[in-house]
């Protein structure tokens, strides 16, 4: 029930995303993440800190007439690793999709270590993260392997 | 292996078979022989940050191979100054050459040279990270004297906290079960991450800020050099760093094999006195540094090292 009246507080959406089991409070970094927080073009509604069974407390994020792909959300590893996601059509879960974090977070944040050699952000080559632990979720550069400050490094999103 | 970035990029076999043929090429980095393995290479010297020994050995050890060598030059007066990205400077150096020897003062910069770079890279030190080139020439120099790898007691001493060189070798000594004390002042330790990093790998780490009370029970003391410029004042430099000299008195209860070891240039660290004594190993191991290279420089290329040189024996 709880989680059923979570879900009306915005209204459904006929056509787009619904990110569902964000960590209570990580909503605007998702947004943030995905590149969405200053895009315009498409309603975006957003639920934070509402009762979850699972998790305590939780975020939802509905985004209309837009449907996120793989490569994006896995994006959302580095704050909300266990949401769930469905592409919506017509008013009906079309899909459900994970995200996945894989070995390496590729082009999403640079390397928080002052000294690495991607601060110069000409460089072209990929900025490379590698995921040595899932569990605490613990990652360093590919380049110079200083390991991350997660809470330092949601603020080098590219 | 494509180049030689980190010690990890070998494993312990390939570090006993390096080390091996680096053995073998003794005599033609003394220049008694010629053996021109690597006629017609060409090594790129691209030294980003000043560089004394480590530039000159590898330019003497792909000269006494029979190869050649370009330098990049001043930094101040090349095209990295006129803010050429690195990836750009590897491209055309790529072209030019056959292997790239680097120094730069960012990390991750020779990793991130061979991902741009056709050619294999030696990293000749990255920012506070990596110094591999160095670690085999110690490890070199560590094994000639002891016969052995294995389960020696090192002491580090000095700056370890911005010291690459220690950095390195505490990675590699740690593979061979060798048991290894950090005698720094507190300013200068080793960096925690590192600590803890040798100690998952199952290593016998102790840290302690006396190098003196520690020295009868070392096989290897290897000393570093503390900048007067990590001090807030001089007064502090020169309480702390007093603590971290070796005179040849401060010897008299060392094991006899025990040796003393220094990646150089020193200042004060290691008195003159010291240089006599049966110890001191820091000027062989300043020559090491152009036969270690001389094998890595093989090793990388290709080009197998001879089995017996010059009716020396394998």
């Amino acid at each position: 029930m709880a989680e059923e009246h979570n879900m009306r507080r915005v209204t459904a959406i006929k056509n787009g995303t619904v990110i569902d089991h964000i960590p209570a409070g990580q909503a605007l970094k998702v947004l943030e993440l995905l590149n969405l927080s200053g895009d315009t073009s498409v309603p975006v509604s957003l639920v934070m800190n509402v009762p979850s069974k699972k998790m305590g407390g939780k975020d939802i994020i509905k985004v209309e007439d837009r449907e996120l792909t793989q490569s994006e959300l896995d994006r959302l590893a580095l704050v909300a690793p266990d949401s769930s996601i469905a592409i919506i059509r017509a008013y009906s879960v079309a899909e459900k999709l994970n995200v996945n974090l894989g070995e390496e977070v590729r082009n999403v944040v640079q390397c928080t270590f002052s000294n690495c050699i991607t601060q110069n952000l000409r460089e072209p080559l990929p900025h490379r993260l590698k995921v040595t632990k899932t569990d605490p979720l613990t990652l360093r550069c590919h380049y110079c392997q200083r390991p991350q400050d997660l809470d330092e490094l949601i603020h080098n999103l590219l | 292996m494509k180049g030689l970035i980190t010690m990890d990029d070998l494993t312990n076999d390939d570090i006993y078979s390096i080390l091996s043929d680096a053995e073998r090429l003794l005599p033609v980095a003394r220049g008694e022989l010629y053996l021109p393995l690597l006629q017609g290479k060409i090594l790129g010297n691209l030294f980003f940050e000043p560089s004394t020994r480590t530039r000159m050995s590898f330019e003497t050890a792909m000269k006494r191979l029979g190869g050649d060598v370009v330098n990049l030059g001043d930094v101040k007066t090349s095209s990295v100054v006129k803010g050429e990205t690195l990836f750009d400077t590897i491209q055309m150096v790529d072209g030019y050459t056959d292997i790239i020897a680097m120094r730069h003062p960012r990390q991750g910069a020779a990793r991130y040279a061979q991902d741009a770079a056709r050619v294999p890279i030696l990293n000749g030190g990255d920012g506070a990270g990596h110094h591999p080139t160095q670690t085999m020439l110690d490890l070199f120099t560590i094994q000639q004297s002891h016969g052995t790898l294995e389960g020696l007691t090192v002491i580090l001493a000095g700056d370890l906290r911005y010291g690459r060189t220690v950095h390195s070798l505490s990675h590699a000594l740690v593979r061979f079960g060798c048991r290894l004390i950090f005698a720094s002042p507190e300013l200068l330790r080793m960096p925690n991450e590192i600590v803890e990093d040798l100690r998952e790998h199952g290593a016998d780490v102790t840290e302690t800020e006396d190098l003196l009370g520690n020295i009868n029970q070392a096989d290897v003391v290897y000393m570093t050099r503390i900048q007067k410029e990590r001090f807030a004042d001089e007064d502090e430099y020169a309480k702390v760093a007093g603590a971290y000299k070796l005179h040849a008195r401060d010897l008299d209860n060392a094991k006899s094999e025990m040796i003393i070891m220094h990646p150089l240039p020193r200042v004060d660290e290691i008195h003159p006195s010291v240089d006599a004594s049966r110890h001191a190993r820091y000027f062989e191991q300043a020559f090491n540094g152009v036969v270690a290279r001389m094998a890595l420089l093989c090793r990388l290329l290709g080009i197998e090292v001879p089995a017996k040189i010059g009716g020396g024996d394998a």
